[in-house]
Formats: structure tokens, sequence, C-alpha cells
């Protein structure tokens, strides 16, 4: 009777999940908004610490389908005091194969049983603003928690609009991790503080951590390095991003015991000092599962040979600089390393290659994925000569320097090309003669139709080549547009560039993220708000006319999870107009707008589970609301803010 | 433009509607604001007038910021109140000498700082040609010259030579350039004075600020 009665429940869990959506989604879309060079991991197969009731259910890695399952479970003998306990094991299994934490959310919905054996199966978790939650809380909802994803400051902290003590101190959670979590393994930090202390503090705490990934962070220094390198017996990642770092000092790579060998992943990349070549050296050679290697400036070309020749397994390399003169037979030398690296599916770095130089890589180019060339200046020529190369490429970073001929050169070369960066090179030089313009972009969508993620600097836009672009891509996710002199028109018509995010977002059905930029009105915001029903995330500056435009947003956006606005006329009307929207949202952020003190009051009142909070300019006047951050949270208000950030309450 | 102390907890005259009004302007023009202390409505004023950044992001602690001030880069780090009145006289200035604006374009500060470094020390190398100024020892007033034009270091010191009228000597890597009155040596970026020739002419080239022809007295200390 019960050997049926789990049967029952399986079945229903089995049915239940291939009629779902779950089966299918191996990587949410969810995923694509943490760092696009993070990826969310594939979690590794279970292995549970109660023994198995289900020995026959072979062990089935997370990625896997469910047709497996299918197999149907010999017959055992249950005992009495298993009965209880035996169906939650059994949706602990199945529920161990989800990976993506909107459809855990989902799961967790359905009933009791359903949620208790959630948040035990699940292993990692992640939070996308550390105030939304208190570390107490996570440790309770999820006892068996093993990798962490925590996310910090509001993301204009990376244009220096958010004070540098304004918060996301890391050191609270890992003190709570300590105790609940000590055999957490990962942690994921994007926008967070983090000092030596913590850094020394989760090498000491952790016996089992494995895998660090610093992202946009502040507050360590090579010190901290220092710690994780002596202490951390089974590293496997170091992944130094972007960092707001003291560099005191490549010595942190010395640290590492001459018997470690575990590292899979190792970037410094953006470290500016020397680290010594021959510990580099030794390390990779030992490192045999080294799969992601990303080296700094320091690292010369012959250094740079002999580990690819050590290490010609590397997945993903950072080649640092790439700037040596080389001999012909220096060149030779490392193109024949290039030549050995047969699984290169990433290449980045190469800061100041020169063209010579950069056609030592070619050999290694044929399996390439992705290519960031977004710190070389590279002109046209140069990057249509390299692109040929490179014939599976997805995602292309580059600079403006390769101007529109080099992006007709990869229109005409890159037929896969999902995504495109084109940063610009000299971001405040007003006098820059235009180096990419209208005609660039829409070369890129002739030749790229499955282009679905485009960021694009410029300084001239028309109405026109959007409404092309998105006529020859329409599968955009992601649309942001950059066009850097604010509030400047359609060049060509010297209209407004309303009809052009009208275009996008009635012909791309599956926005996700948008960002808007030049001469816009309310009309702009009057199509986002009746067609962009998917889009999740909206970055504005410099538009607009009136509180309409927010409240179109506020009132037609179902799915916004995150807005930030930068000076424009929205004022308070606006900011109310969203009052049901905020709590199904992640946080607004409202800066030189028209907000005032009294509509924060108002909304901190009206909705109690926000926080509302307000970052005051030196010499404004008391009414004015200069910065304004709102998030949804279990936690309350927050408890370690600065002077600078008022939490508004209702009085 | 004040908001009412007084303000009530109604959203209407808080609104200020004719305040926040979006008025075009042409490019270059003035919004009203600057002419007082308070720059606390610049978001109402016309998107294409000149824009202040009397805007302090910073709290009490000051990044420091790893860009080399210059008049055209954007004072975007959290320096604080200062920087206002640095850009005051510029906000009226007739032609459209845009001031920047803090965190605008949307570039992360880790970006800003590596595309700052490189065009330091490859300043405009890609490109229209590469004037550096040459002085020589007792000479009243400098030269300039292309470096771009030149192929190499025999090409250089020839073109040197003939603008200075002088000859440099033999060049060995032991003794610099033995039996001449002058040497030339340049400054490199890191402000080090080089004799040149000691490196590659490509690494000369994207290293090279400024070129000065020493007495060579002064410059036999150089070559060790």
């Amino acid at each position: 009777h019960l050997f049926i009665h789990s049967i029952s429940i399986f079945q229903a869990v089995l049915i239940i999940l291939h009629l779902s959506p779950f089966g299918s989604l191996l990587f949410s879309p969810f995923s694509s908004h943490l760092s696009s060079s993070s990826p969310i991991p594939h979690r590794e197969r279970e292995s549970f610490d109660s023994e198995s009731l289900l020995s026959p259910f072979p062990q089935i890695s997370s990625s896997g389908g469910i047709s497996a399952m299918d197999r149907s479970p010999k017959r055992r003998s249950i005992s009495p005091d298993d009965a209880t306990r035996f169906p939650d094991e059994v949706l602990e299994r199945v529920l161990a194969l989800l990976d993506s934490p909107k459809d855990r959310s989902a799961v967790s919905l359905v009933c009791r049983d359903w949620y208790s054996a959630e948040s035990w199966s699940r292993r990692h978790v992640f939070i996308g603003n550390c105030y939304s939650v208190s570390p107490e809380i996570v440790a309770r909802r999820f006892p068996r928690i093993r990798s962490v994803t925590l996310k910090g400051k509001p993301r204009f902290s990376d244009f220096n609009l958010v004070p540098d003590n304004w918060g996301a101190d890391v050191h609270s959670w890992l003190l709570v991790f300590a105790s609940e979590y000590p055999f957490l393994e990962e942690l994921r930090l994007k926008r967070m503080r983090v000092t030596d202390e913590s850094l020394e503090f989760l090498a000491l705490n952790f016996p089992n951590f494995r895998a660090l990934s610093l992202l946009s962070c502040d507050g360590f220094s090579t010190g901290g390095l220092a710690s994780v390198a002596t202490h951390c017996k089974n590293l496997t990642e170091l992944d130094i991003q972007e960092n707001g770092i003291d560099d005191f000092g490549g010595e942190w790579l010395s640290c590492f015991p001459d018997n470690f060998n575990t590292l899979e992943v190792l970037n410094f990349s953006h470290l500016n000092t020397d680290v010594n070549p021959d510990v580099l050296e030794r390390l990779v050679s030992r490192c045999r599962s080294l799969k992601v290697l990303k080296v700094n400036r320091s690292i010369s070309l012959d250094c740079l040979q002999r580990l690819l020749v050590s290490a010609p397994q590397l997945t993903e390399l950072g080649a640092g600089s790439f700037s040596q003169e080389l001999t012909p037979r220096q060149h030779a030398d490392l193109e024949h390393a290039f030549g050995l690296c047969k699984n290169l599916s990433v290449l980045t770095g190469l800061w100041e290659a020169t063209a010579m130089n950069l056609s030592a890589v070619y050999p290694a180019c044929s399996r390439l994925s992705f290519l960031n060339l977004s710190y070389t200046a590279l002109q046209s020529q140069e990057l249509a000569s390299l692109l040929p190369h490179c014939p599976c490429l997805r995602r292309l970073w580059v600079l403006d320097s390769v101007g529109d001929k080099g992006l007709e050169a990869v229109g005409a070369n890159c037929p896969s090309l999902e995504e495109i960066r084109v940063f610009p090179a000299d971001p405040f030089d007003e006098d820059m003669i235009n180096a990419v313009t209208e005609s660039g972009i829409v070369a890129v969508s002739q030749g790229c139709p499955k282009l679905h993620y485009i960021l694009y600097f410029c300084r001239q836009m028309t109405n026109a080549a959007v409404a092309t672009v998105v006529r020859n891509c329409p599968d955009f996710t992601h649309f942001r547009l950059c066009i850097m002199n604010p509030g400047q028109p359609d060049h060509t018509t010297n209209q407004p560039m309303d009809e052009a995010f009208g275009s996008v977002v009635k012909t791309c059905k599956k926005l996700q993220r948008l960002s808007v930029s030049g001469l816009l009105t309310d009309l702009t915001f009057k199509y986002i708000g009746k067609y962009a029903k998917n889009m999740e995330t909206l970055s504005v500056a410099f538009a607009g006319s009136s509180d309409l435009g927010m409240q179109y947003v506020m009132e037609g956006c179902s799915k916004l999870r995150k807005l930030e606005i930068r000076d424009c006329p929205f004022g308070n009307a606006a900011l109310l107009s969203g009052l049901e929207k905020y709590e199904s949202m992640r946080s607004l952020w409202m800066s030189a707008c028209n907000v005032t003190m009294n509509g924060c009051r108002v909304l901190a009142r009206e909705m109690p589970r926000l926080n509302v909070e307000v970052m005051k300019e030196e010499g404004s006047d008391d009414c004015k609301a200069d910065k304004v951050y709102v998030y949804r949270t279990v936690a309350g208000p927050r408890r370690d803010a600065p002077p600078s950030v008022l939490t508004v309450s209702s009085l | 433009m004040e908001r009412s102390s007084s303000s009530s907890m109604e959203l209407d005259s808080d609104l200020n509607l004719k305040a926040t009004e979006l008025r075009l302007g042409l490019p270059g023009h003035c919004g009203g604001d600057d002419d007082g202390p308070e720059k606390s409505q610049i978001s109402s004023t016309s998107p294409t007038t000149v824009l202040t950044i009397g805007r302090s992001s910073g709290g009490s602690n000051k990044r420091s910021s790893p860009e080399a001030p210059s008049s055209n880069e954007c004072r975007s780090q959290s320096d604080s109140s200062a920087s206002g009145i640095e850009f005051e006289d510029r906000d009226c200035a007739p032609p459209p000498a845009k001031a920047q604006v803090v965190g605008w374009p949307p570039i992360r500060s880790y970006r800003k700082t590596c595309l700052q470094q490189q065009k330091r020390g490859s300043e405009s190398s890609s490109g229209s040609g590469m004037y550096v100024k040459v002085s020589m020892d007792g000479a009243p007033y400098l030269r300039k010259v292309d470096v771009k034009m030149y192929k190499s270091y025999a090409d250089l010191l020839a073109g040197l030579e003939s603008m200075f009228k002088l000859k440099f000597g033999e060049y060995s890597e032991r003794e610099g350039y033995n039996g001449s009155a002058y040497a030339p040596t340049y400054e490199d970026k890191d402000g080090d004075w080089m004799l040149v020739g000691d490196v590659s002419w490509e690494m000369f080239i994207s290293s090279c600020k400024r070129l000065r022809i020493m007495r060579g007295s002064e410059a036999r200390g150089l070559g060790n």
C-alpha cells in the first residue's frame, strides 16, 4: 500500500514536471542578469547525507533531463519509520534536479511538502539585493546551502553615483554563514564591500571552500587574496574581476602552497602589479584541471607562450597586454603555442595588442565563441583580418576604434553572432570624429540575424537605423543603446528618438532589458508601457517630458523588476504611480529627478515593506530627495546605513 | 528655484509642475539655474542645456581619482563640492564646451582607468601624427617633430641633425653617443630621461613623450 502510495506521488511529480517548462529550462533567463562573464555554473551531482531509500535511481547530474526517472523503482521493504520520510526523499531527489531559482521559487509555492522539500534540497541561493533579506532569514529558510551569490550596491555605483561608504558589507553575512553553512563551497559577490579581514575570515572558517568570484567589489587588497591563497586548500576558482582593489604587489600568487594543484579558474587580469612569472608557470603546470586562465599586464608574451604550452587544455584565456615586440622566432613559437589550444572558446585581454602580434592567436580561433577586444584599440583593418579566423563567434566585445568599417567586417564574417558590445575608446573626447555611427549597427544587424544582445555606445543615431536593426533582428532580449551626448535628437531629422525605441519594443517581443538614450519625450515611455510586456530591466537617463513618462512604465510593464532613472523630470506623482508595483520589483533608483522628501514619506507610509532610502547631496535644500533608492525587503530598515543615507519613515 | 518650505502633504503643490516642465532650448543655452548657488533643479532644464556637475557623489570617504586631471576629462570621481566650483565658469561659456556629467556616459570606473592609461601611453600613436617637442641645451626655443614621419632611429637622428645643424656621434650600447658634443635623449611615459636608441624603435615610438638634445658631457651618465 505504501509502495503504491509512493509511486503515485512520484508519478504526480513526474507529470507535473513534464508538463511544466521546467524540464526545458536549463538556463533560466534570470541567470543572464548576473555578470555575463560569470554564468551560473551547472550544479554538480547531488550527494545526500542520509542514506537514500531509492538506490535503483541512478545518480543523475542536475543538468540531466527527466527521462532517466522513467524507470520504476524496484520493490523494497520499507519500515514504518521511514513511511513519513519516504515521500520527502523522493521529492527532494526530484527537486534537486532543478537549477533555476525561478523554477525553485515556483515549486516552493505548490504546497507545504514541496516548500519543505525544495528548501532542503536547495544548494545554491541567489540574493539579488543583499538588503532585501537578512543572513539569518536565509539560513532559516535554506538549511543546506553550499553556494551563495550576493549582489549589493545599486548598479549606478559603477558610475560613481553612490557614496563609497554606502554599505553592502559582506562581513555580517560571513559571520552567519560560518555557523549556519560551515560547509559553504562557493561565494560570488557583485558590488559588495569586501575587506581583507573578511577574506581572511572566509579562508579560515570554511574548510570546504572552493570558489570565490568578486566582480565590481571594493575594500580589499592583494593581502586578502594572499589569505585565500594560503588557507583555502581546496580552491578551484579564484576570479577577481574589475574591482576597486588596493594592489600592493604580486606576492599573493606565491602564497599558494607548493603542493596545491586544484585550481580550475584563475583570473587576476585586472590587477596591475607584477606577479612572479616563474611562480605562475609552476602553478599552472601543477594544476592539470585548469580551464580558465586570465593573466594581467605584467605577463610577457614569452611567459604566455610557456603557459599555453603547459596548459593547452584551457577553455578560456585572458592573454594579458600582448604588447611585447616579438622576433619572428618568438612569433612563430607563440603561434605554435596557440595552435596547441584546441579547446579555447573565450579569448580576452589583449590590451595593447599590435596588429603584428594579434596574428599569433589565429590558430586558436577556430572554436572561439567569445572574443573580448574591448580594451584593445583595434582599427577596422585589424579587426577585418582577425574575424575570418573566428567562424564560430557568438559574442564579440570591441572598442569603437574599429569604426563602422570594422562593424561591416563583423556583419560580413560572423553569421552566428548573438551578442555585440561596442564600447567607446574615448568617452570624454567631444572632438572625436564619430567612430561608430548608425551605419555600423545596421551593418552588424544585416549580417547577424541571430543577434539578441546589443550594447552600443555612439555619438549619433537615427530612428530609421534602429527600426532597420530590429527589423533585421527581431529577437532582441537586451537592447542597450547609449547615445553619449545627453538628450541628442535623431541627427538627420532632428526629431526625438521616440520612434527608435518604439520600434524596438513593438518588434522585439522577447525584450527583457532596455536602456534608452537620446532626446526622448513621454511618447517613448508610452510605447514602452504599451508593448514591452516582458521587459524586466529599464535604464533611463536625461529623458522624458513629465511624470506621465514614468507612469506609463509603472502601469504598463507588468514584468518590470529593476528600474533605474537619472536626470529625468519625474516627480512625486511619477514615484507614487508605482505604489502597487514596487513590491514585485527588486528595486527602483531615481537620482537628479524631481522627487521630494514628502513624496518619499508618502511612499514609505503606504508601503511599509519597502525600504525608501534617500541620499542627499551636499548643499541641496531640505525638501529635495536627490537620490532615491527603493527596494522591497523582509529584513526591515537597514541598520548599517551611513549618515548620508536616510531611511525615510512615514513621519 | 526653491521649493516652498511649508509644503503640505499634498502632492500637487509639491510637484511644482511648471518648474519641472521640459523646455527645449538651443544647444549651449544656459539654464537660468546656473545663477544661484543651488543646482538642485538641473534635471528640469532642457536636455540640451549645458549641465553642471556640482554634484558630489561621494560620502565621507573620497575615492582618489585615478584619472589625470585635464580640462576635458570627466570629474566623475567622488570629489565633493569642490568640483562644482571649478566648473561654474565653464557653464555659461558661449561655445558648447560641455561640462561633463557625473557618471556619464555610463562606463565602469575600471574601464575608464584602463582607457586613460592606454591613451596616455599611446597618445595619438594610432592615427594622425605624433608630435613631440624637441629642446636643445643652449637653444632659446623648442621645435616640434612628428616622430611618426621617421622609420627608424637613423632616420630620426638624421632629421634632428639637419634641424639643429649638428652631428651626433656613433651610437653604441655600451657607451652611448661617443665622440659628439651632443646626445639625443627622450622622456618616456614614466617620466624618466632615456638615451635615444636603447630600446626598440617600436617601444620608443610608444613611450616617447618629448626629446631633448643634451650636451654630451651630461649625457655620459645615461648610458650606464
